[in-house]
């Protein structure tokens, strides 16, 4: 196979944002995560937990309760304002203020047809939820203190909400609180503190659970007011609660980054009088966990630590199984990094910023497992602070290093860039045409004529450039109906092909010398994650959020021989295990056989001209290859060369002299820049 | 383990005619460790700087006046403090040359003694119970003095102790046969009275030592019968209950000692820490009757750890300062410093033992107890008649070997090892004494089941060690360096003439003390363990695996340090000895291979810290070019 050299870069200071809200649509199984710098995403459970939609945030919306209603998505913020989110177009649909100060929490009832929101004021605010907007109907009684967590009864009817030091129960009818429910403060120094009522949940027997700073979960009667049971589950505060559907099964989150499980079950076999039970805890956070969704079959939680943990329930799943194993989602399922293959340049995408950097150079030679001696250290040539409030959702640097782009949700920029020696000149492009101005992603053709950008209804509007200026020149539209967002764009080595990708699941292949589509691939029924065209037999590489890998020939439309032989013995049980998506896909101008594509833990050399890994052939097999004599590797070596030196990968890319860049971020790196937890873990407790 | 060093003469004494008392009144600490103020029964105090065991000043009250207690420092106004003729306080400085012209005060009571503790404020103790303040009591000397005694309740011994900031005086009295202990605290002043336990009847406590730890107040006391009581004393609880209702007084049994026959007259227990005492006046386990000894026991294990045979008579007193005992003895007050390392098992069992085999042999003492006591359940159901330890140790005196052996054996599988603890001690040392004097008879099995009940130690029979050497018997000796932790260096010296074995080489021992000792060797001896030396040396260093060759043979380091000791006792004889010529160039080769191997591991550690180094900064890097290979 060969040598490759390597630039391994750890300079880009990737931090994610720490994890605020969840809420998990039962019926379509998506998963909301607000995170703490405003930005909302949407994971697909029923398709590998893929990362399907990202609305940016913004700096002035702190978003701090999530709601599902029917297929609308809803937040409330420390703003004061409610967001219905279009997750069609990837951005805020529209704002409506409360008027009660900042919004602590947002619930709906089970018909959707109203939306309770806690505010600091103390007013608990029902809004109408209408087909294009919500409308204020009412305020409840006011009350001393602010509205903390609310819930719903799920008839509708009554709304128990918690506050500093208690619970208030509303008729929802009538806006008057009904019971007050006295939440007992914590003991020693905390005895002076007002205790939180962090989060509350109302099951259809009227029992109402709450979660409080104290570190209490407590289960209350809600027909009479009475405390049933008190389960001290910390030291610290009890953040989130979450009850499953069958509402037999309820979660806490904690300080400590413990999440703990109740169970409602006969304490004593054959019992009929059921009681909350404590039952599992799991620790899979260092933080906080401030955010809990219960699914049917697994918890799902968030918190400082930002690292988003589904943990199944092994009662409910089928033991050894995909599904029965933790995962961990830590890095975006988009790619954060561009490289100018041409220039050994890198661009960093931030929330707030862009980074250029120049790649470094070696001296002299090396033999496998040596480091080269830096002869020119890499350098940051520019960092760009965006403008606006809204964050960046989208960049792209062109394969010559010329022109870089970046786009908000309200508007998009375009840079032209000139380096001569050591000066490198940035002019702002000042007039884009009209039409660029929402996009979800930008893409350079590889000879950075053209700058191709996916609107509205999965539309990608080509935009033609020359030295200062750039034209409009059409809008490439597919014939179906899709209302879904482009995520993938990818143009092809030779100017000819552009490929599309949209959120369901359609590939489109359009034709740039015509300007008009080519084909769609037939759709298959998970996310494609990355795609990619090769430069000289012009196949179509797609790998899905499931793992697959399949090559369409785009001159005659059909699955490759290649492809077809793939599917018949099916991929390696290993590669199907892995668990997280593979990112992005490139070739080997050198070896027309090799397709390069990485994940967050490995990247792999797929040689097409060698056979497949069968179901008991070692995937893994660089160390037995290494190991053994020259002569006998054949035999050994099948088409994945999969190589993990290199860990907890951004970026894989293959420069125009062969040399490979990897972009690492450790995640002890994110960790160490993490806020101290509440409770450093000591020996043997 | 503790121990009593050389001790030396502070003063002479002029002891009563009939030897009855010292002379002495008291001693006190002056202004630090190194001074003690020393009043004698009649009229004289006397300043001396101990390690000087000089007098630095003395003061005598006028004939016919005579001092009631002892005098004290008052170390806040540099003044002393004595009483005289019952009432008259006297005070004065160390430049006051007359006692006469010193500041006097006349009260209304008789006084019993005057306390001053270190630091804190003189108390004044009256006959009757009552206690002030010195301060307080000066403001007004006649001021009225209650009684806080019935009649016919005298007290019999007193001091002051500071629990914290509290200061108490506590005192014992005796009334018709009754003793009652008296916790004054003052300021706020209450006062608890306590009745102690009676002893055998007619047995009064002949010493009282008070001590204070952990918010209690510990009294220890020692009977004639020999017993050593400890009783505790809450400091927290003080006060709640104040009157002269006498509460019982609880006490524990912390020692037991050998008083041979008879009852003790003259003597006194101390505590010296929370695990040691210093007893006087009682005869030393193996020593027989007639002498006189100062012994530190361990109160956590019940073992003697240091004897001092005192020349003249014993009077029963003891005082303790900073780690030096002050007793009067014959005609003389003698300084004695001693040490008492904090105890531990461990060192109690003689340190350098190796753990493994300490554990093994001991848990087979246990089996071994255990079978013992099977079988003397099944004897006592046959109620065979059996002789008691008194009558075995009459045997011994006059009985043929066998019979000895016989019944020995017989006592030891038929007692509970726990109550034959005192009773070893005496066994040996009669066997021993036996067989020093009557040449034929030696029961070497019988002592060797003796020593094995880890019951003995080297104070208690000394004469055992040098018997088996004497007898050849290398087995027994080689028993005794195992299981005694306290063989002195010169004995196992004598050992080392007589035999070298690895026993000796892994006894425990002190450099300092064991040189002058190594010096006796003569040149042959010392060739001829040299030799041993080397060729254990050079077995081991040929050897892979040194610690395959058992658990009880000794270590390199230990080999190598013997070599040391023994080159720096005799080097300068060697080097004259012609024979030893060869083997002295041998051991100078064996320290060059040390030396050079010790400068190879310091070079080895260096590289390695540097990987370590170099480790880091690659894990460090933002950026490297790096080759890799994929096949």
């Amino acid at each position: 196979m060969g040598e490759f050299k390597v630039h391994r870069v750890r300079f880009f200071d990737y931090m994610p944002s720490a994890i605020r809200a969840m809420a998990f649509n039962r019926q379509s199984e998506r998963l909301a995560v607000a995170r703490a710098d405003g930005a909302v995403e949407i994971f697909n459970f029923s398709d590998n937990y893929f990362q399907e939609k990202v609305i940016p945030g913004q700096d002035s919306r702190a978003v701090e309760a999530l709601c599902w209603v029917d297929q609308r998505l809803f937040s409330g913020g420390l703003n004061g304002e409610i967001t219905e989110y279009d997750l069609e177009n990837l951005k805020p649909r529209y704002t409506v203020a409360a008027y009660g100060g900042p919004i602590w929490t947002i619930s709906s009832n089970n018909q959707g047809t109203m939306l309770a929101l806690g505010c600091e004021d103390g007013t608990v605010k029902m809004f109408e939820v209408l087909a294009e907007k919500v409308q204020f109907q009412r305020n409840f009684d006011r009350q001393k203190g602010r509205i903390i967590s609310l819930s719903w009864h799920p008839s509708g009817t009554l709304i128990a909400a918690g506050m500093m030091d208690m619970i208030r129960v509303f008729d929802a009818e009538t806006g008057h609180a009904t019971h007050r429910l006295l939440v007992e403060r914590g003991v020693g120094a905390s005895k002076s503190r007002e205790v939180v009522v962090w989060s509350v949940a109302f099951l259809s027997d009227h029992t109402i659970i709450s979660g409080d700073s104290a570190g209490k979960v407590q289960i209350w009667d809600g027909v009479t007011g009475t405390l049933l049971r008190t389960h001290l589950v910390t030291k610290w505060d009890v953040l989130a609660l979450s009850v499953s559907q069958d509402q037999s099964s309820l979660v806490a989150g904690t300080s400590e980054g413990t999440v703990i499980q109740f169970q409602l079950i006969s304490s004593t076999v054959g019992q009929q009088d059921k009681e909350w039970v404590r039952t599992r805890t799991f620790k899979n956070h260092s933080h906080d966990v401030r955010a809990l969704a219960h699914t049917e079959t697994a918890v799902v939680s968030g918190g400082m630590d930002t690292q988003l943990v589904v943990r199944p329930l092994l009662d409910k799943v089928e033991k050894n199984t995909q599904e029965s194993s933790l995962r961990k989602i830590v890095f975006p399922h988009r790619s954060l990094v561009c490289c100018a293959k041409k220039a050994g340049l890198l661009l960093f995408q931030f929330p707030e910023h862009l980074e250029l950097w120049r790649l470094g150079e070696s001296e002299g030679h090396g033999k496998p497992g040596d480091s080269l001696t830096v002869k020119t250290k890499p350098e940051k040539l520019i960092q760009l602070k965006r403008k606006g409030e809204d964050h960046i959702c989208c960049s792209a640097l062109s394969p010559c290093g010329g022109w870089m782009a970046y786009s908000t949700v309200s508007s998009v920029r375009l840079y032209r860039l000139q380096y001569n020696n050591n000066n490198i000149g940035i002019t702002k492009v000042s007039r884009l045409p009209k039409d660029l101005c929402s996009v979800h992603q930008l893409c350079f053709s590889s000879d950075s004529s053209k700058l191709f950008a996916s609107s509205s209804h999965s539309s990608v509007i080509v935009v033609a450039l020359n030295q200062q200026e750039c034209t409009y020149l059409h809008t490439l539209k597919p014939k179906s109906s899709s209302r879904q967002p482009v995520h993938l764009l990818f143009a092809s080595e030779d100017g000819k092909w552009l490929a599309t990708a949209n959120t369901d699941c359609e590939i489109h292949i359009y034709n740039l010398d015509k300007l008009k589509l080519h084909c769609t691939v037939p759709v298959y029924s998970s996310y494609p994650t990355a795609i990619a065209i090769h430069p000289l037999t012009s196949n179509l590489v797609v790998v899905h959020a499931d793992q697959q890998i399949f090559e369409y020939s785009l001159e005659k439309k059909e699955y490759t021989e290649w492809s077809r032989k793939l599917q018949k013995l099916g991929l390696h049980s290993l590669w199907l295990e892995r668990d997280t998506p593979v990112t992005h896909i490139t070739f080997n101008s050198r070896n027309p056989a090799h397709i390069i594509l990485h994940d967050m833990f490995m990247f792999c050399i797929i040689d097409q001209s060698l056979p497949l890994p069968e179901a008991k052939t070692l995937l893994y097999n660089q160390m037995t290859l290494r190991s053994v004599p020259e002569p006998e590797r054949i035999r050994h070596s099948h088409a994945f060369k999969i190589c993990k030196n290199f860990q907890h990968l951004l970026c894989v890319r293959l420069l125009e002299d062969h040399s490979l860049v990897v972009v690492e971020r450790p995640l002890l790196d994110i960790m160490s820049q993490l806020p101290a937890p509440v409770r450093q873990k000591k020996f043997a407790t | 383990m503790a121990a009593l060093y050389e001790g030396y003469t502070l003063c002479g004494l002029v002891p009563a005619q009939n030897l009855s008392h010292s002379g002495i009144q008291g001693i006190e600490q002056e202004r630090d460790s190194d001074h003690v103020v020393v009043t004698d029964s009649t009229r004289s105090v006397t300043l001396y700087k101990v390690s000087d065991q000089k007098p630095l000043g003395s003061w005598t009250v006028k004939q016919g006046q005579s001092l009631v207690c002892s005098a004290v420092f008052n170390s806040q106004t540099k003044e002393y403090v004595a009483v005289s003729d019952n009432r008259v306080i006297r005070i004065w400085k160390e430049e006051d040359i007359l006692l006469d012209k010193a500041f006097k005060a006349t009260v209304s009571s008789d006084v019993w003694r005057v306390h001053c503790v270190h630091g804190g404020e003189p108390v004044v103790l009256f006959q009757r119970g009552a206690v002030r303040l010195l301060d307080s009591l000066l403001s007004a000397p006649q001021q009225p003095i209650e009684e806080i005694l019935v009649q016919e309740e005298a007290i019999r011994w007193s001091t002051n102790i500071v629990a914290e900031t509290q200061q108490f005086v506590i005192f014992t009295t005796e009334q018709k046969g009754d003793h009652f202990l008296y916790l004054q605290r003052l300021n706020p002043n209450t006062l608890q009275r306590y009745r102690l336990e009676r002893e055998e009847p007619g047995l009064g406590p002949l010493s009282f030592s008070a001590s204070y730890r952990d918010k209690h107040i510990h009294l220890l006391y020692l009977y004639p019968n020999g017993h050593v009581y400890q009783s505790v004393v809450s400091v927290r609880g003080l006060g709640t209950e104040e009157g002269t209702q006498a509460l019982p007084l609880p006490r524990s049994l912390l020692l037991s000692l050998p008083v041979g026959e008879g009852l003790l007259e003259a003597a006194s227990a101390m505590v010296l820490d929370e695990a040691h005492v210093a007893v006087v006046g009682v005869p030393h386990p193996s020593a027989g009757a007639g002498k006189d000894f100062l012994c530190i026991w361990n109160t956590n294990f019940q073992t003697l750890q240091a004897g001092k045979e005192m020349a003249g008579k014993i009077y029963g007193q003891l005082w303790c300062y900073s780690n030096k005992l002050f007793i009067p003895h014959g005609k003389t007050l003698s300084v004695i410093p001693f040490v008492c390392p904090k105890s531990s098992l461990a060192s109690a069992l003689g340190k350098l033992k190796q753990a493994k085999t300490e554990v093994l042999s001991i848990m087979a003492n246990q089996i071994n107890f255990t079978l013992l006591s099977m079988q003397r359940m099944s004897r006592k159901t046959q109620s065979t008649p059996s002789l008691t330890t008194d009558q075995v140790l009459e045997l011994i005196k006059t009985a043929p070997v066998e019979d000895v052996e016989k019944e020995v054996e017989g006592l030891l599988s038929r007692s509970d090892i726990q109550d034959l603890q005192p009773s070893v001690g005496q066994l040996v040392s009669v066997l021993v004494s036996r067989s020093l004097t009557d040449p034929a008879f030696y029961t070497p099995s019988t002592l060797a089941q003796l020593v094995h009940t880890q019951c003995l130690c080297h104070s208690v029979c000394p004469d055992l060690v040098l018997l088996a050497l004497e007898k050849k018997d290398y087995f027994l000796c080689q028993l005794c360096l195992q299981f005694f932790p306290d063989i002195p260096e010169a004995v196992t010296c004598a050992c080392l003439k007589a035999f070298i074995r690895n026993e000796v080489l892994q006894t425990a021992y002190s450099d300092n003390f064991l040189l002058p000792h190594l010096k006796d060797l003569s040149s042959q001896h010392v060739v001829l363990f040299l030799q041993y030396l080397q060729f254990l040396y050079l077995k081991y260093s040929q050897d892979a695996f040194p610690q395959m060759h058992g658990l009880r043979s000794p270590s390199l380091t230990q080999i190598m340090d013997w070599v040391c000791l023994v080159l720096d006792a005799h080097f300068t004889v060697l080097v004259m000895t012609p024979e030893a010529k060869g083997l002295l160039l041998n051991l100078h080769s064996f320290v060059k291979s040390q030396v050079r191997l010790v400068s190879e591991l310091g070079k080895i550690e260096g590289s390695l810290q540097e990987l370590n180094k170099m480790k880091v900064n690659k894990d460090v890097g933002q950026y490297s070019i790096e080759i890799i290979e994929l096949f």
